[in-house]
């Protein structure tokens, strides 16, 4: 499969920030389209697309949007989770930072479709400082011709967005973490239901979607859905991000049709692992995605095969790991960013994370016990579905799978005090100590 | 007076004016405003406001939770339970530049540990000290979302990205002219 520019048409252009370049190249012709249309049939255009929420759950968005209510008593909100704090994850920050009215004739049109009025956010995470001066310049310049405001194009709808920017926190990328935080408060997630498509920001119903789902909607009302269903397979269509890093030759993001093969995306497009080194280990979608073996890796990269594989498509930020990675080292990582990342508000998620990385760290010492990786498939069993959000799961996920897939290097161990002997730690177990 | 947890932000030496009061200068109370017409409700404005204070700032002082509180009607508690939940607000100051380096996996496996222990090493210093001449600070943080161009140390506002312990030093040498 060759890879393709859909998405990231406009990222190479010279100054492809620009308001005139994007109108250049035929951009917010699909806006002016879509004000000309009813909300209605644009929800019916994204639903026969057959678009699924690039976020990580792959939830059918027009679905999602046919869920807002009409005429609640309170203003209804677009949000835009720009929050991409998935560890393996860099799509959406080069999308905010190339190409910024994609983004912003995306939340338009969807704006539109589901009557949000007057404001929507984007809320991109605090770190993408850049991001966020790119995309306050893209919104001066789009308010400058009029897209946004009041009676925007002469439509008689008003819109405006915001670029709420966030402070450090994986837990806002949840949705209600992230309603939460924009409303001022501590990022904890709510309790569902009430969904936030029926009770969300502000009290008002609120559509919460990914940077990649929305820049997807331009293309739609431009070129219609059939031509999205041209890429991918039946129910997991449309051109896809995917982010590759760890130890690759050639870490990036590419765009191909959704369903590439994670196989031939590895080997034949980002150049393998580095010579004289072994593929160990694929996490297919973003931390919390269980890991693949290599004989497991002649899968397409979408969101019902990965499922069917036990592991999942997620934000599809793939994490390649080689034969020189001590896979309980990997985990313990991954284990403390979960443990530091959990917001404190459940009891499985604050303590099962936590123990999670300290058990993991004794066993990386050398201090482990023969019944500590059957401990960790039991505390993996009490905190999945049992937290209050997707975090707790997203937690067990590389535990689990490495306990079963890697259990002789856990054993290797807890019995030889040390890791195997072709892995290599990449800490030193004596890094001094953050001073409180 | 009842020892207090060396935790406690309101620890007597972390709060060294009581009475020292803060205000924005105007430039910031003129941006201040204008993110009040930004959203609904006044509480939504509390992250920008403390964005906006850190960058007048630096960091979040005991004193600038209570200002912040009294622009907001929110209850210094409230404000502090906000600055501690979120991680880029520094409880304490930090150096003129703060090197956050991300260690989570991506950047792991590209030696960021290596990057992050020399940087203690050659500076001196523990992670979230500030070196006897007041230009840096060490931290290590989660994944800063740029793990294709692994590792990544962010410093202040910007991503320094592929980098190594050379090109590390190479930057410092820059700054130390």
């Amino acid at each position: 499969m060759d890879p393709i520019k859909v998405l990231l048409a406009n990222i190479d252009k010279p100054n492809s920030t620009s308001i005139d370049v994007y109108i250049d190249g035929g951009g917010y012709e699909a806006a002016k389209t879509a004000l000309k249309m009813k909300p209605d049939e644009i929800t019916q255009l994204v639903k026969d697309s057959e678009l699924r929420g690039r976020g990580g759950a792959g939830f059918p968005t027009g679905g999602k949007w046919g869920f807002v209510p009409k005429n609640a008593p309170k203003p209804t909100y677009l949000l835009c989770n720009a929050d991409e704090s998935e560890p393996g994850t860099f799509k959406d920050r080069l999308l905010m930072e190339k190409d910024p009215h994609l983004l912003v004739e995306g939340m338009i049109i969807s704006g539109f479709a589901i009557g949000s009025n007057p404001m929507s956010y984007i809320y991109i995470r605090g770190e993408f400082y850049y991001g966020a001066v790119v995309l306050e310049k893209a919104l001066a310049e789009a308010r400058e011709r009029g897209f946004l405001g009041k009676n925007i194009l002469g439509s008689g709808f008003d819109f405006d967005i915001t670029v709420a920017r966030g402070a450090g926190a994986y837990i806002c990328g949840e949705e209600t973490g992230l309603i939460e935080s924009i409303e001022g408060h501590r990022g904890q997630p709510r309790v569902k239901p009430p969904f936030p498509a029926v009770i969300g920001a502000f009290g008002g119903p609120t559509v919460v979607q990914n940077v990649e789902t929305l820049t997807c909607v331009p293309l739609i009302v431009k070129n219609g859905a059939e031509w999205f269903k041209s890429f991918g397979t039946p129910k997991n269509t449309g051109p896809k991000l995917y982010c590759v890093s760890g130890t690759i030759k050639k870490p990036g993001v590419y765009e191909f049709p959704m369903g590439i093969n994670l196989k031939e995306l590895i080997n034949d497009h980002c150049g393998g692992v580095p010579e004289g080194r072994n593929l160990k280990a694929v996490i297919p979608g973003g931390a919390s995605a269980p890991m693949l073996t290599p004989d497991e890796i002649d899968i397409p990269l979408n969101f019902d095969a990965l499922m069917k594989a036990g592991s999942m498509l997620g934000s599809a930020g793939i994490i390649v790991l080689d034969d020189s990675v001590c896979i309980v080292d990997a985990v313990w990582r991954l284990a403390k960013f979960f443990a530091h990342e959990s917001c404190g508000q459940c009891t499985p998620c604050r303590e099962g994370t936590n123990w999670q990385e300290s058990i993991l760290d004794r066993i990386e010492r050398g201090d482990g016990r023969a019944s500590d990786p059957d401990l960790l498939l039991d505390m993996s069993d009490n905190i999945g579905g049992k937290s209050l959000c997707a975090l707790g799961d997203a937690a067990i996920g590389p535990v689990i799978s490495s306990v079963k897939k890697f259990r002789k290097e856990y054993e290797h161990h807890i019995t030889q005090k040390s890791c195997l002997p072709e892995t290599r730690r990449y800490r030193r177990l004596d890094a001094p100590v953050a001073a409180h | 007076m009842a020892d207090l947890h060396p935790d406690n932000p309101y620890a007597p030496e972390r709060f060294p004016h009581p009475n020292k009061r803060v205000e924005f200068p105007p430039e910031a109370k003129q941006k201040f405003d204008w993110i009040l017409t930004r959203y609904p409700t006044k509480e939504a404005a509390l992250l920008p406001t403390l964005h906006l204070a850190q960058e007048v700032w630096g960091w979040i002082s005991p004193e600038t939770v209570h200002y912040v509180g009294s622009l907001l009607n929110l209850s210094p508690a409230t404000v502090f339970g906000v600055v501690s939940f979120y991680n880029m607000y520094n409880q304490k100051p930090v150096g003129k530049y703060h090197l956050q380096v991300c260690t989570n996996l991506s950047c792991m496996v590209n030696r960021a540990y290596d990057i992050y222990d020399h940087l203690c090493e050659k500076l001196s210093v523990k992670p979230g000290e500030i070196t006897t001449d007041g230009k840096y600070t060490v931290t290590e943080v989660e994944c800063l979302g740029s793990c294709g161009t692994a590792p990544v140390v962010q410093i202040n506002n910007d991503y320094l990205e592929n980098m190594s312990v050379e090109k590390m030093d190479a930057w410092i040498r820059s700054k130390s002219s």
